[in-house]
């Protein structure tokens, strides 16, 4: 892609910016729009994140941008009805289930509510008039020095978002489930936001599950800021299940405090194209993290994996497990990240990357990339690109199981490592038998939805 | 049950196999010893299936069938089964399926209902006591952190689990213990049955003092060079195998 046409997609989104921010601005409360201005012009500097760019050297993004979308900046009570309708059939998963349309909380009477077990679920303009001190704390604080323009863009034109807090010492004994659903009558671009912020010695699970309703064109640019306490618990759970019309990118930071623990989990099933951004900030001693992914992709999907992990105080650990298989003319890309600052002593950072190609026409790519600046850490990481192990296709044979379902059986073997680090029974449970349909070719897209459509 | 006529094989462009002939009959377990190198385990390979052996001549026929034009796994569903000797570590991948997926493949094969789950937790229950296998081991992926010992054992219950008819054990004495050597003849003589046969092969004669063969065959350079009955395990055993190389050579310049 040439430098004109990264340039001439820019400006098209910072014109969709002028001829609508008026609008935007009037629904937002008034600290979200002070943050705009500065956004945009970030935005304006930084562009369309282009291939000559290493972070996104693999994976395209301008022919998705430039492509005239419907947009969706407002929810219209309307949008509502579908989600108030939706329900997900993970029946043994006992979750307080949020289902969300493009990104807006839909619950217009009752637009921030506290849960049972008292977490604060709902919308963040409402969360800024009812908590302004911890908007103006945590909200665009993650990101702000980030170096991805579509961050800025987010930050310039959202109008809402989702908005969860869990106050100090609260242990969610039930995960929270929110359900994005992505709808409309054209197609459209999308921009979500969430704000979680998980107080001192608190504990949330947040599963997010993403499906695309409609047949259209969707392109999603999502950004989520989470704020982990000291000796606070966290884990999050993406299940991406959408059509390969649709374009997703999202942008993930999770910043820890003293002694927390956290997982990130990005279980990849089905997706046209798929950018996961996600950084972890462990930014206190004795702080841990767990990112891992799995990602299925077949036809000419694309789904890329860019995990930064920074490590910027001592006696912190970081592991990172991310799996691909790649079929027909499938790409792929990883690129682990693992910065250890100076003053990061007894520093315990792993990665590993395997990468299944599943014929000669896939393709992945992957990049460790450590920096490391502290003297007493330890670090290990392993990429690997190949093939079904024909040892073990043999093996099984062997016993009278055809090709095809030996095939299936080491893939979900292979899928089932990542699977495993799912600390919800009912869920890891519910993506073996995703996975397994999906290696089956039964799971077209939106496979757990009731909504017929399309 | 078995006729093997002739077989000549190779791996890679080498020929390792220059003509072996066979019989073994319903109800019998033979023994197939030799030196290192000599083909046992390429002849296991043959008959299994595997795909890198390239038969250059002779014929196979087991039950009446032309084994040698049937895949891996129509074998398997017919009644074949070769205990490996690497038996093959495949994480993720639980017993419970791996068995499960195994059992109704062969059902399949032969027109009935896969299995129903409380059935088959019977089965499993019963092949682990008979083979005196580990609980645990059978709760766990395929292999995956088993010891050695831990996975010839394994091979012995999917053995018990598929109830072959023509097993075919390579090396499975390799590399165990005495009490696991135990267990795994053990498991071989309550799986013997009149209508079942055996391959046996090793090395040493020390498993043929708990499977006691029909008929032992020694193999050596490609050929079955000598077939007897038991005795020549035993004679193998104090003599090693040079005698039978001499003789072999002997029979050549002769």
């Amino acid at each position: 892609m040439n430098a004109i046409s990264e340039a001439a997609v820019t400006e098209k989104y910072l014109k969709l910016y002028r001829d609508n921010i008026g609008k935007i601005s009037r629904a937002s409360s008034p600290y979200v729009n002070s943050l705009r201005k500065d956004a945009i012009g970030r935005f304006n500097e930084l562009g369309i994140p282009s291939r000559n760019s290493e972070a996104y050297k693999y994976t395209g993004l301008v022919p998705f941008f430039d492509h005239n979308y419907g947009s969706y900046f407002l929810p219209a009570a309307d949008d509502f009805r579908k989600a108030e309708n939706f329900r997900c059939d993970v029946s043994d998963l006992d979750a307080h289930g949020l289902a969300l349309i493009n990104g807006y909380y839909p619950a217009v009477n009752d637009r921030l509510k506290q849960l049972p077990g008292g977490i604060w679920v709902g919308s963040i303009n409402e969360a800024a008039l009812k908590f302004p001190e911890l908007i103006e704390k945590h909200y665009n604080k993650y990101v702000r020095s980030n170096d991805d323009g579509l961050v800025h863009l987010n930050t310039a034109m959202v109008s809402d978002g989702v908005f969860v807090y869990v106050p100090d010492g609260v242990r969610m004994n039930k995960p929270v489930q929110m359900v994005n659903l992505v709808d409309a009558g054209e197609d459209m671009f999308n921009q979500r936001r969430k704000l979680i912020i998980v107080g001192r010695n608190a504990e949330l699970s947040l599963i997010i599950c993403d499906h695309t309703l409609a047949p259209k064109k969707f392109l999603t640019n999502a950004v989520t800021e989470v704020y982990v306490g000291e000796n606070a618990r966290f884990d999050i759970i993406r299940v991406q299940n959408e059509h390969n019309a649709s374009c997703k990118i999202t942008h993930t930071f999770i910043h820890q405090e003293r002694n927390s623990v956290t997982s990130s989990n990005n279980m990849t099933l089905h997706g046209g194209l798929v950018r996961n951004n996600t950084w972890h900030y462990l930014g206190g001693e004795h702080a841990e993290t767990m990112s891992s992914g799995l990602f299925l992709a077949d036809k000419f999907q694309h789904i890329d994996n860019c995990v930064s992990v920074e490590h910027a105080f001592p006696n912190c650990t970081s592991n990172q497990l991310f799996k691909g298989a790649l079929d027909d003319m499938a790409t792929g890309a990883f690129n682990g990240r693992i910065l250890v600052r100076p003053q990061a002593q007894g520093t315990f950072a792993w990665q590993k990357n395997n990468n299944i190609l599943l014929t000669s026409n896939a393709r992945m790519d992957t990049k460790p990339h450590l920096e490391i600046f502290a003297d007493d850490v330890k670090c290990s990481h392993g990429a690997t690109v190949g093939q079904i192990d024909e040892e073990a296709m043999f093996y099984l044979r062997s016993r009278g199981i055809d090709k095809h379902e030996a095939r299936q059986l080491l893939m979900f073997g292979f899928a089932h490592e990542v699977i495993q680090n799912i600390r919800i029974e009912p869920l890891r449970e519910r993506m073996d038998s995703l996975v397994m349909q999906r290696l089956r070719g039964e799971l077209s897209r939106c496979a757990s939805c009731v909504v017929k459509c399309g | 049950m078995l006729e093997i006529n002739n077989l000549k094989a190779s791996i890679a462009g080498k020929t390792i196999l220059k003509g072996v002939s066979l019989s073994i009959r319903q109800g019998e377990v033979h023994a197939i010893m030799g030196p290192n190198g000599s083909g046992k385990s390429t002849l296991a390979s043959t008959l299994a299936g595997r795909d890198f052996v390239e038969v250059s001549e002779g014929t196979v026929s087991y039950m009446g069938m032309n084994l040698l034009g049937m895949t891996a796994e129509d074998r398997a569903k017919e009644g074949i089964f070769l205990g490996f000797q690497y038996p093959i570590e495949i994480p993720g991948v639980s017993m419970v399926n791996f068995m499960k997926a195994a059992l109704n493949a062969k059902r399949k094969h032969h027109g009935l209902e896969p299995i129903s789950a409380s059935e088959f937790l019977r089965i499993m229950r019963e092949k682990k006591e008979l083979v005196e296998i580990d609980s645990k081991l059978a709760n766990r992926s395929v292999n995956e952190g088993f010891s050695g010992g831990e996975k010839k054992k394994n091979e012995i219950f999917q053995m018990a689990m598929l109830e072959p008819k023509l097993a075919i054990l390579d090396e499975t004495d390799s590399g165990l213990d005495i009490d696991a050597l135990r267990i795994v003849a053990n498991g071989v003589n309550k799986l013997k049955r009149p209508d079942n046969s055996f391959i046996v092969i090793t090395h040493y004669q020390r498993l043929l003092d708990y499977i006691v063969p029909d008929v032992v065959h020694v193999l050596y350079d490609g050929r079955i060079v000598k077939t007897a009955g038991r005795e020549l395990a035993l004679e193998l055993e104090s003599k090693g195998y040079d005698w039978i190389k001499k003789e072999v050579e002997n029979n050549e310049t002769a």
